[in-house]
């Protein structure tokens, strides 16, 4: 989807503020939030592209106006509304109003911590060979789902060069939208900073994307 | 929804969305436990896996080991998840990471326009400034700009090359080692190889 998600190349957001010595997170609630989202992800089959998918869901003034982990928040209280997982009155209520079906994976508990602390494989294997091999040419499409997708507006149109082919991977567009891992090959795509930003940009400057192969074109 | 959740968008005063997150994320996490989903002690065992056990300290190890070993270097560029897991005291570092090297001729930066996609078994979670919109916004097109807000400054020649972690893969800045610092052990050069070196966003800090 065309969100305020995708910032690349935006302007008039200011300078980037670093705070010194920041700790993990700032309040106590940051972290129950983020170890809600990876619990119910992994046992209640909510997998990351869908909370991807809430999250740039937010309406964009509550996109923009929010800090990170309320984004968080309110992305997996929706989703888990949405789902049918929580209801809205037990939201508000504040408890648990009625007795729900256990989660896919039952009970997040200890023993599916170390589960969730380490990345999992994102690898599927396909039947097909990669279309595009390092050194080819390549346009991004111009696409504009209303949907998920990884593909950044600053990109779509533009041409560039197959860098690396990092094997085929779970497609996020079909995955967060319960349309299976559709497995797609992936590339490093680069473009030069003057394909993406016109003559004045620095001519110093490549970017690199990592494409879906259902992204590209050759060129 | 409640009427409460018209607030969002407009200016909060710290302590008021301080005090309504607090009640609003306790009220989810007591749904979610009186109905079974989670066992409230694994959350806390997994935000104290981040508080105290996931940090820059791994992938200052790495980079330290790397400036010390060239066969763990040249298997760290060849396949960084495959060379990492060869070492032993460092967490596992799951699949599809890539290490970029920086050299006299290329400088490269991490981003992740769309979210907040970072390595996180090499460096914990990633901070504030990585995502929000000031980064996330102008690294792809300004990257000298943003480099001069962490006070860095590289010659006008120097390629940047801006990598946009847009899909599952993740990556790690190899910094260049500082000069000096010949003989040094890889303990006293994992403290100078700082988080930022890391994203791109800084270099190695030798104390003078």
């Amino acid at each position: 989807m065309n969100g305020v998600h995708d910032m690349g190349g935006m302007d008039g957001f200011g300078q980037v503020e670093v705070e010194a010595n920041e700790p993990p997170f700032h309040h106590f609630w940051e972290g129950r939030v983020m170890a809600m989202s990876r619990a119910i992800g992994a046992n209640g089959g909510i997998n990351i592209d869908a909370q991807r998918f809430s999250r740039e869901s937010l309406p964009p003034p509550v996109y923009l106006a929010s800090s990170y982990y309320k984004k968080w928040f309110l992305a997996l209280q929706q989703l888990m509304i949405g789902r049918g997982m929580v209801g809205a009155d037990e939201v508000a209520a504040g408890h648990a109003l009625r007795s729900s079906p256990p989660l896919q994976r039952g009970t997040f508990s200890l023993k599916d911590v170390a589960r969730v602390t380490v990345r999992g494989s994102f690898h599927r294997d396909v039947s097909t060979s990669p279309a595009f091999k390092p050194g080819d040419k390549v346009r991004a499409k111009n696409i504009n789902p209303t949907t998920h997708t990884r593909l950044p507006r600053y990109v779509r149109g533009h041409v560039g060069i197959v860098e690396r082919i990092n094997g085929s991977h779970v497609f996020p567009d079909s995955a967060a939208h319960g349309n299976g891992e559709n497995p797609q090959w992936l590339y490093t795509v680069v473009f030069s900073g003057r394909e993406l930003w016109g003559a004045d940009a620095d001519p110093t400057l490549k970017v690199s994307v990592e494409a879906f192969e259902p992204y590209l074109d050759p060129a | 929804m409640s009427a409460h959740d018209h607030d969002h968008g407009h200016d909060h005063d710290h302590g008021s969305e301080l005090s309504e997150m607090q009640l609003r994320v306790r009220a989810l996490e007591t749904i979610l436990t009186e109905k079974g989903y989670v066992d409230p002690a694994a959350l806390d065992a997994i935000v104290e896996t981040y508080e105290t056990k996931i940090g820059p300290r791994n992938g200052a190890r790495v980079v330290a080991k790397a400036w010390t070993d060239p066969a763990f270097k040249r298997a760290l560029l060849d396949d960084a998840s495959k060379a990492i897991g060869t070492l032993g005291h460092v967490s596992r570092v799951g699949d599809h990471l890539i290490a970029v090297e920086n050299t006299p001729q290329r400088h490269n930066m991490i981003v992740c326009t769309l979210c907040s996609c970072y390595p996180w078994e090499m460096l914990g979670l990633p901070p504030i400034w990585y995502k929000a919109a000031p980064y996330r916004s102008r690294a792809v097109k300004d990257p000298r700009g943003v480099l001069a807000d962490f006070g860095v400054a590289l010659p006008q020649e120097t390629e940047i090359r801006v990598w946009d972690s847009t899909a599952e893969t993740r990556f790690l800045v190899l910094p260049m080692r500082p000069p000096g610092t010949e003989g040094w052990s890889e303990e006293q050069l994992a403290d100078i190889v700082t988080r930022d070196s890391m994203i791109g966003t800084g270099l190695p800090k030798v104390q003078p």
